[in-house]
C-alpha cells in the first residue's frame, strides 16, 4: 500500500512538471506572437480575428469533450475492458474492440499494455490490433472535435473509411503474425 | 467533474498555443504557399510527405483538428489534410519503443506500417469522393 502511494505521488509530480512545461511553452509562443505582431502591425488584424474565431469554436466544444472523457475514465475500468474483450470473438469481438477503443479513456500508450493483456487472455490478434487502432483514431471526443471543425461530411467519411480499413488491417496482420509463428514452430 | 476539470487545465495550454499558431500562420503565410505544398497539385508526393509528418509529430489529435481546418481553409487538399490527421493518430513514431515493449517488434512494425499505408489509402479515397 505504502509503495503504491509513493508510486502515485511520483506519477503526480511528473504530470505536474509536464503541465508546468506546457504552460511555459505556451507563454513562450504567446510572447513570440506578440513580438512578431508588434514588428508587423499590419498582420495584427488577420491574426487576431482568426485566432479568436478558433478560440470561440474550441471553447464551445471542449468542456463537453472533457466531461465525457472524465465520466468514462471513472466508470469504465481497464479490468472490465480486458474481461469483456478477452473472450469475445467473431463479429461481436470486432464490434466490441471498436466500441471499447472508441470510448474516451485516456492516451494511446495505455492501450498497448491493455492490448498485450488481451492477447494473453486469448483474444484474437486481429481484435487487439482493431482495439489499438480504434483507441488511436476512432475516439468519441476526437470525432466530436473533428465534427466541429471539419464538418459532418469530412468526419463521417473518414470515420467509415477508418473502420473499414482498420478491420481489414487487423485480419491481415493476424495472418502475417500467424505465418511467422508457424514457421517458428516448424523450425523448432 | 474534478477529473474533467483537471484534464481541461492540462489540455488548455496546448489548445491556446495551437490557436495562436493558427492565427499567426493564417496571417503570415499566404494561401498560395500552402496550396503549393499541400494543395491538389502537390499530388501523391505531397500526400506522402504530410503523412510522414503526421507519423513523426506527436501532438494530441484534439488540437490537430483546428490546425487541419485552417489548412483546408487556406487551400490545402482534402487528401493531404486527411492523411495528416490519420497518420497523426494511427502511427506513432514517438510511442514505438513503448509499443515494442508491450506487443513485440513484429506486431508493432506490422501495425504501424499497415497504418501508414491505410492512412494514405483513406486520404486518397477521401480526396476522390469529397
Amino acid at each position: 500500500m505504502n509503495n503504491k502511494d509513493t508510486k502515485k505521488t511520483i506519477k503526480d509530480t511528473t504530470s505536474q512538471k509536464k503541465a508546468i512545461r506546457d504552460y511555459l511553452i505556451f507563454s513562450f509562443v504567446f510572447a513570440a506572437g506578440l513580438i512578431l505582431l508588434s514588428i508587423f502591425p499590419d498582420k495584427k488584424q488577420a491574426a487576431t480575428t482568426t485566432a479568436w474565431s478558433y478560440f470561440l469554436e474550441m471553447m464551445a466544444i471542449l468542456p463537453a469533450v472533457m466531461i465525457i472523457m472524465g465520466l468514462f475514465s471513472v466508470f469504465i475500468s481497464k479490468e472490465q475492458v480486458v474481461k469483456y474483450l478477452g473472450k469475445a470473438s467473431g463479429f461481436k469481438g470486432v464490434f466490441l474492440a471498436i466500441l471499447f477503443g472508441a470510448l474516451p479513456t485516456g492516451p494511446l500508450y495505455i492501450a498497448f499494455p491493455l492490448a498485450a493483456a488481451l492477447i494473453k487472455k486469448g483474444a484474437r490478434v486481429s481484435n487487439a490490433v482493431v482495439f489499438i487502432s480504434a483507441w488511436a483514431c476512432i475516439k468519441i471526443p476526437q470525432e466530436l472535435v473533428e465534427l466541429q471543425f471539419l464538418g459532418f461530411k469530412f468526419m463521417g467519411t473518414r470515420l467509415l473509411l477508418t473502420i473499414f480499413f482498420v478491420i481489414l488491417m487487423g485480419i491481415l496482420i493476424e495472418r502475417l503474425a500467424a505465418q511467422k509463428k508457424q514457421k517458428q514452430a516448424f523450425n523448432d | 467533474m474534478i477529473v474533467a476539470a483537471r484534464s481541461f487545465s492540462r489540455i488548455l495550454p496546448l489548445v491556446l498555443m495551437i490557436i495562436i499558431i493558427v492565427g499567426l500562420f493564417s496571417a503570415f503565410i499566404p494561401p498560395s504557399e500552402i496550396t503549393k505544398f499541400v494543395g491538389a497539385q502537390a499530388g501523391l508526393t505531397g500526400i506522402l510527405a504530410i503523412a510522414v509528418l503526421g507519423a513523426v509529430l506527436h501532438i494530441p489529435a484534439l488540437i490537430s483538428f483546428p490546425l487541419a481546418a485552417a489548412l483546408l481553409q487556406s487551400g490545402a487538399a482534402i487528401a493531404s489534410v486527411a492523411a495528416f490527421i490519420t497518420t497523426l493518430t494511427m502511427v506513432g513514431i514517438v510511442t514505438l519503443p513503448l509499443e515494442i515493449k508491450e506487443l513485440g517488434l513484429r506486431l508493432t512494425l506490422l501495425r504501424n506500417g499497415f497504418s501508414f499505408i491505410v492512412a494514405v489509402f483513406i486520404a486518397l479515397i477521401m480526396g476522390m469522393i469529397l
